[in-house]
This record gives structure tokens, C-alpha cells and sequence, in this order.
């Protein structure tokens, strides 16, 4: 059975409990909100809420640099801290921190393998505490562009057949069948997606538990499309969280050198006045 | 607090499947529904009882799973 290609990238629930008070690792759980934070969390861990702390608030983009500084700073991250990520639906959003921290050149940034789903079911501890950080002078740098993919440079591997696209939508949302996961608002006017991407959706890389599969099953699953690193890889979903999960999975599980996040997503591509679409299933590929 | 009673089942709301899931810390049950395809969270609920917080969280997924439209 072969390794992750990066297996420093993910600790475990076991090592998160022996390690959650060493002064050099700093634990935060990451969501859509706070609310699961504030129902209990692993103790010692802040709470960051993707929609008011990891996005610029007024424009659509990723946190400035120096709001991420300043983000970093009052967590009591230094540059040297180990930070360990996770968060509820499988790590989405902690994969989205981890996507903006690499962006931004954190050196050790991790998952918990899980995340919050196994830490609750396997019955650990959890505390209502927030803790009150000293806060720290953090630089970052960046931000490392070559992790993310704008529209242009998504339409240009669109029309140049550059690169693979990776849809890690469901297959309803794929096809076209409805516009956003259900329960959530539609935020986009077009169904479908970019053509020639492959639907693999995201949970396919996770066990039942919420850890990842194995570096052979992953192998097995994106290379069953085509999707084995030798082309670079470009990885969109709705608003590119879930697209963080698959892009930390392709890069750092799998070691692909060439993965980017495409953060637009299809709440931007689908919005897109005279994009290219192709609704039902993913043609075969040619 | 240790997370106790914690229980994970699926079930059907409006045509959706839902997976909910259930764990008490300290004295109040919480309740999550998600979409089971693709996982996102549609519905969080507290209660006294497991019961209470399940029936919660299955009338907001209830209510937030009819404005999605199937499209042919």
C-alpha cells in the first residue's frame, strides 16, 4: 500500500487529543459560522467563521494580506506555530483556511483527519471556553498565486484543452438537474458545468468516518477519469470550498505538483454572460 | 464535557435524502441535517430530549428543502 505524498499534512483525532495544549500548535475549527464552534469544540481551539473572517467582506475575494496578518495574529498564530485545521462537513471550510494559509506561506498548516464528525462520534472532549490568545507580529507572504485559478485563466485551459477540470459538485448539481446543493439558496442563473470537466464529487475521497481513503483508492479514483497528474488540474465547485477539499487532496495526499482552486466556482462561471455550458452527464472523454 | 449518545441516521425529506445526526453535550441534545448529497448543512436544532431536538431539525430542513427545483 503506498503512502500519502504528504502524509505530514493530516494528524489524527488520537494525536489532536495528546497534543491539543503543547504552546506550539495551535488548534482551530473552521465552518461556514460559528454555530457548531459554539455548541462545544475541541478545547483550546478558536473559531473561525468562513463567512466574516476567511473572505474579504466587502468584494468577493480571499482576505487581503493584511487581514490575514491581522487574522493570524489575533489567533495567536506566529509564522512558526503548528496549526492544526478542522471543522464540520468533512473539513470543508478547514480546507478552505488551509488552501488561503498556503496562499499566504504558513510552513505547517494541517487537517485533522475527520475532522469535527469523528472527533464527536468517537465521544472526546469538547468545551464551550474561548480562549483569549496574546496576539503576534505574523508576516505573510504571497499570495502564491499558482494555488488558484481566476476565469481567465479557467477559460484559457477551457479553450486550450490544457488542463483537467474537476467538477467536485454532486451529479445533480453537474448535470444541471438543480443549481445549488438542496436546502441552499440558488446563487447561480445556468445549470450545468464547464464542458469536458469530470464529476468527481468531493466525498468520494472520504470514508464513511470522514477520514480520507487511501493514496491507492484516491489514485484509483481520479486516475478512473483521466486525472493523474500529468496535466495540471483545476478544481471548482459552488463558492470553492469544496474545492479546497479535493485540491488539498490532489495536491497533498496525491502529490500532484499542478492543482489549482478555482474559488470563482460555478456561482461565477454559471453567472457568466456567454460562458460555455454543457448540462447532463460528462461527455466521454474524448 | 464528554460528546455522549451520539447517533447518525438517514431518512427522506421531500424527496431529499437527509442524514441527521444527533450527540448530547452536557444536558442539551444538538441535531444536524445535512444534504446527504453533497453534505452541505441545511438545519442545526438544540433540545432537551433527543426527540425534540430531531423533531427541530427536521421541520427547518423541511422548510429549506422545499425551495429547491428539480429541473428537467
Amino acid at each position: 500500500m503506498s503512502e500519502y505524498a504528504h502524509p505530514e499534512s493530516l494528524v489524527s483525532t488520537d494525536w489532536v487529543a495528546e497534543h491539543h495544549a503543547d504552546p506550539n500548535v495551535r488548534l482551530v475549527e473552521v465552518d461556514v459560522d460559528t454555530n457548531a464552534y459554539n455548541e462545544g469544540h475541541i478545547s483550546g481551539a478558536y473559531g473561525w467563521s468562513w463567512n466574516t473572517q476567511l473572505c474579504d467582506t466587502v468584494r468577493r475575494d480571499i482576505l487581503t494580506r493584511k487581514h490575514f496578518e491581522k487574522l493570524m495574529s489575533e489567533t495567536g498564530i506566529s509564522n512558526a506555530t503548528t496549526v492544526i485545521l478542522y471543522g464540520d462537513s468533512n473539513n470543508w471550510f478547514a480546507a478552505w483556511a488551509l488552501w488561503q494559509m498556503k496562499m499566504y506561506g504558513h510552513a505547517d498548516v494541517r487537517l485533522m483527519n475527520g475532522g469535527r464528525k469523528k472527533w464527536l462520534a468517537e465521544g472526546r472532549e469538547v468545551s464551550t471556553a474561548v480562549p483569549s490568545p496574546g496576539s503576534t507580529e505574523y508576516k505573510a507572504s504571497g499570495p502564491d498565486n499558482s494555488l488558484r485559478a481566476f476565469l481567465d485563466q479557467v477559460m484559457a485551459a477551457y479553450e486550450g484543452r490544457s488542463h483537467e477540470m474537476v467538477d467536485v459538485r454532486s451529479p445533480a448539481e453537474f448535470t444541471g438537474e438543480i443549481l445549488a446543493p438542496p436546502g441552499l439558496p440558488e446563487t447561480c442563473q445556468r445549470g450545468g458545468h464547464i464542458p469536458r470537466a469530470r464529476n468527481i464529487p468531493w466525498g468520494k475521497a472520504c470514508n464513511d468516518d470522514g477520514t480520507f481513503k487511501s493514496a491507492d483508492e484516491l489514485k484509483a479514483l481520479y486516475g478512473a477519469e483521466g486525472v493523474d497528474g500529468s496535466k495540471p488540474v483545476i478544481a471548482y465547485c459552488r463558492i470553492g470550498e469544496r474545492s479546497s477539499h479535493t485540491w488539498f487532496v490532489l495536491k497533498y495526499l496525491l502529490g500532484f505538483d499542478r492543482v489549482s482552486n478555482y474559488d470563482g466556482s460555478w456561482t461565477e462561471w454559471g453567472n457568466l454572460v456567454g460562458a460555455p455550458v454543457e448540462r447532463g452527464a460528462a461527455a466521454a472523454k474524448a | 464535557m464528554k460528546v455522549q449518545n451520539h447517533t447518525e441516521r438517514k431518512l427522506e425529506i421531500g424527496g431529499w435524502q437527509v442524514n441527521l445526526r444527533t450527540y448530547q453535550i452536557g444536558d442539551v441534545y444538538h441535531c444536524k441535517a445535512d444534504n446527504v448529497s453533497p453534505g452541505a448543512t441545511i438545519a442545526r436544532s438544540t433540545g432537551v430530549t433527543r426527540e425534540e431536538a430531531e423533531q427541530k431539525a427536521i421541520a427547518k430542513a423541511t422548510e429549506r428543502l422545499a425551495t429547491t427545483f428539480r429541473r428537467p
